[in-house]
């Protein structure tokens, strides 16, 4: 060995999806380059095909019973490990994002401190949902009347555009407190936060194929989900700064199930600083109400 | 349904159609296979381990290549077509009501309510005390009723036993008989005694003024090597059987594409042989429309297009047909379906 210092091989990755707790190459084989805000090459990712989406929807629906069957409290327990393991990623998303974004390193570290506190912030609503969107019923006559909000089902959410993590997160958390499943096509060409938190949820204690992260073209995946019977609710909000696909496109496509749409608030992508909602979660519930004879 | 006949009937191949032999026929046709007017154990052993050898290697390496051809469009439509056509839609549990049975054959005379383009399966398969029930839902519909018989899964029951339960079968109106062979009397190496039962089974089967149908399962799963396959689908055909059948789906691992191309190979041998053309059944553990359409692929490539047929080619399975049906919905429809749009089994 020379003792003159050689610049180090750059050791390329080249990332792939996630998929009932796998993570497998694209069906399809391909993959594309991720460059960051300045374009330089960042990493390959896995671009998805429409039977990607297939597999990744066939995971969630399998996942979702067991997801939704866990107890609120163990839900709340499960994702606030996903918070402390995001903390432990910390200087890996805040890299990723500054690349990815081209914001400073100090926005980077406020925008991924509003991403765990998010997410913390969501993991403690899951036991406490049915008491606020829940209610004992007043009814003439002798019975419990009880509503109470239950999952949707297999979730499909586009993730947000430009804002890698915290727009991911913001759209991601609130989906899984109630109990759905999910299926994530990532940010298109910002798709490394999406796969690092998909690297923090397969060591987290998130049962396989609750969360399912798909990368690639929104405009080439994103209409077979919203067309997918098996899917039963879709979140729009990656369409908005898509090339190629609108999301009136979309819903139009989701009204062949009759399939749950959340649009996309606005027709530009806010900063997601300020997102945070009950109304987030209660966009993919049910409300079951059930009749029970109270005694004499 | 093949009717009896006196001479026996050629199928679609020119190759005879194997219920359609008599006894004689069939005893003729193996002495001459065998080599020998006995049938002794010698004789039969010298005959099937003198068959050749199997290359276990080469024969994973032939299914592999045989599953990896693409199939799609229109090619992929009659495929799907084609496997529906073939399934013996099966219930066979201790727990099978006469609703579940009923609820079965539903499922068969309409597998897609709303499409009246598909094809139904080629038989429910069921144990012999349900016959009767299947054959009243069903009325006077073409699908045959297949029923498992001779102490099945196991078989482990006495000659008596084992011919009364077919006999209950037979006469409960099962056009198809499925029987399984004494794997513990083929293991210990008395074939003699695997033919006899056989044959035993098959008058049986031949008694009735419209025979049935017999199916030989082997349970490829307990007869530990290749070569004991190949004996075993030779030994079953020899007997008169009218299909081989690699499985009772009791027993882990069930049907595998390796096995199936073996079966298949033994077919088209046998049929050289004779003259004779005995079907195969892969039965338990395809669940897929994808794995099914692999073994579509090798029937054509192993066997031939003659086998390509309801009549000498089954599938064995409960889930599979479901699976089939989603597929056929995307094919019409464009869009991936899901399980709330067929039946819950």
């Amino acid at each position: 060995m020379s003792s003159t210092t050689t610049p180090r091989l750059d050791v390329r990755k080249t990332y792939k999806l996630f998929v009932g707790g796998k993570f497998p190459r694209s069906e399809s084989g391909r993959t594309y380059e991720i460059t960051t805000a300045e374009g330089t090459f960042a990493a390959n990712a896995a671009l998805a095909s429409r039977k990607d989406a297939r597999d990744a929807v066939r995971a969630a629906r399998a996942a979702q019973p067991g997801w939704a069957g866990a107890t609120a409290y163990n839900r709340g327990q499960v994702l606030y490990r996903v918070a402390e393991l995001l903390e432990g990623r910390r200087a890996q998303f805040v890299g990723d994002v500054a690349a990815g974004e081209g914001v400073s390193a100090k926005k980077a570290e406020e925008l991924v401190s509003a991403a765990i506190d998010r997410w913390v912030w969501y993991a403690g609503w899951t036991d406490k949902v049915a008491q606020v969107a829940g209610n004992a019923n007043p009814v003439a006559g002798p019975y419990f009347n009880l509503s109470v909000p239950e999952p949707t089902g297999v979730v499909a959410v586009l993730a947000p555009q430009a804002s890698s993590l915290l727009g991911l997160v913001s759209v991601l958390a609130p989906v899984l407190v109630s109990g759905n499943s999910v299926v994530v096509l990532s940010s298109q060409d910002r798709p490394l936060p999406a796969v690092t938190l998909s690297e923090v949820l397969a060591t987290s204690d998130v049962p396989g194929g609750v969360v399912n992260v798909l990368t690639g073209r929104t405009a080439e995946v994103a209409p077979h989900l919203a067309a997918h019977m098996d899917v039963n609710a879709i979140d729009l909000a990656g369409a908005l700064g898509a090339d190629g696909i609108t999301w009136g496109e979309l819903e139009a496509d989701a009204a062949e199930n009759l399939k749950r749409v959340r649009r996309p608030a606005g027709e530009t992508e806010g900063d997601w600083l300020d997102t945070q909602s009950l109304e987030a979660i209660l966009a993919f519930t049910e409300t079951k109400t059930v009749w029970h004879p109270k005694g004499m | 349904m093949a009717t009896t006949t006196t001479a026996p009937a050629p199928s679609s191949t020119g190759g005879t159609h194997p219920a359609t032999r008599s006894a004689q026929q069939v005893s003729a046709d193996a002495s001459g296979v065998v080599g020998s007017d006995q049938l002794s154990n010698a004789a039969l052993r010298t005959f099937l381990h003198g068959l050749p050898g199997v290359d276990a290697v080469g024969l994973a390496g032939r299914a592999a290549q045989l599953g990896s051809r693409s199939i799609k469009t229109t090619a992929k439509a009659w495929g799907l077509d084609t496997v529906i056509s073939m399934i013996d839609l099966t219930t066979l549990e201790g727990a099978d009501t006469p609703g579940k049975v009923r609820s079965l054959v539903a499922k068969a005379l309409t597998p897609q309510p709303g499409d009246a383009s598909c094809p139904r399966p080629a038989a429910v398969c069921v144990y012999g005390d349900r016959v009767q029930i299947a054959k009243e839902a069903l009325g006077g519909a073409p699908i045959a009723v297949a029923a498992v018989a001779t102490g099945f899964p196991a078989g482990r029951a006495g000659t008596a036993a084992r011919l009364a339960d077919t006999q209950d079968a037979v006469d409960a109106g099962a056009d198809e008989i499925d029987m399984v062979i004494d794997r513990g009397a083929f293991l210990a190496g008395d074939y003699r005694k695997v033919y006899d039962d056989i044959v035993a089974v098959r008058e049986v089967c031949q008694s009735r003024a419209e025979p049935a149908h017999l199916k030989v399962i082997l349970e490829t799963g307990e007869l530990a090597t290749n070569d004991n396959v190949r004996r075993a689908s030779w030994l079953a055909m020899l007997a008169g059987a009218d299909f081989i059948k690699t499985s009772t789906g009791k027993v882990s691992p069930a049907a595998t594409l390796p096995v199936t191309v073996l079966m298949l190979e033994a077919v088209r041998d046998f049929l050289a042989a004779t003259g004779v053309q005995v079907g195969v059944k892969p039965a338990g553990g395809i669940r897929s429309a994808k794995d099914a359409l692999k073994y579509l692929v090798a029937v054509n490539e192993v066997a031939g297009e003659a086998w390509l047929d309801p009549e000498f080619f089954r599938f064995g399975a409960s889930s599979l047909l479901n699976d089939v049906l989603l597929q056929r919905l995307k094919l019409t429809s464009g869009v991936y379906s899901g399980t709330d749009y067929v039946t819950i089994d």
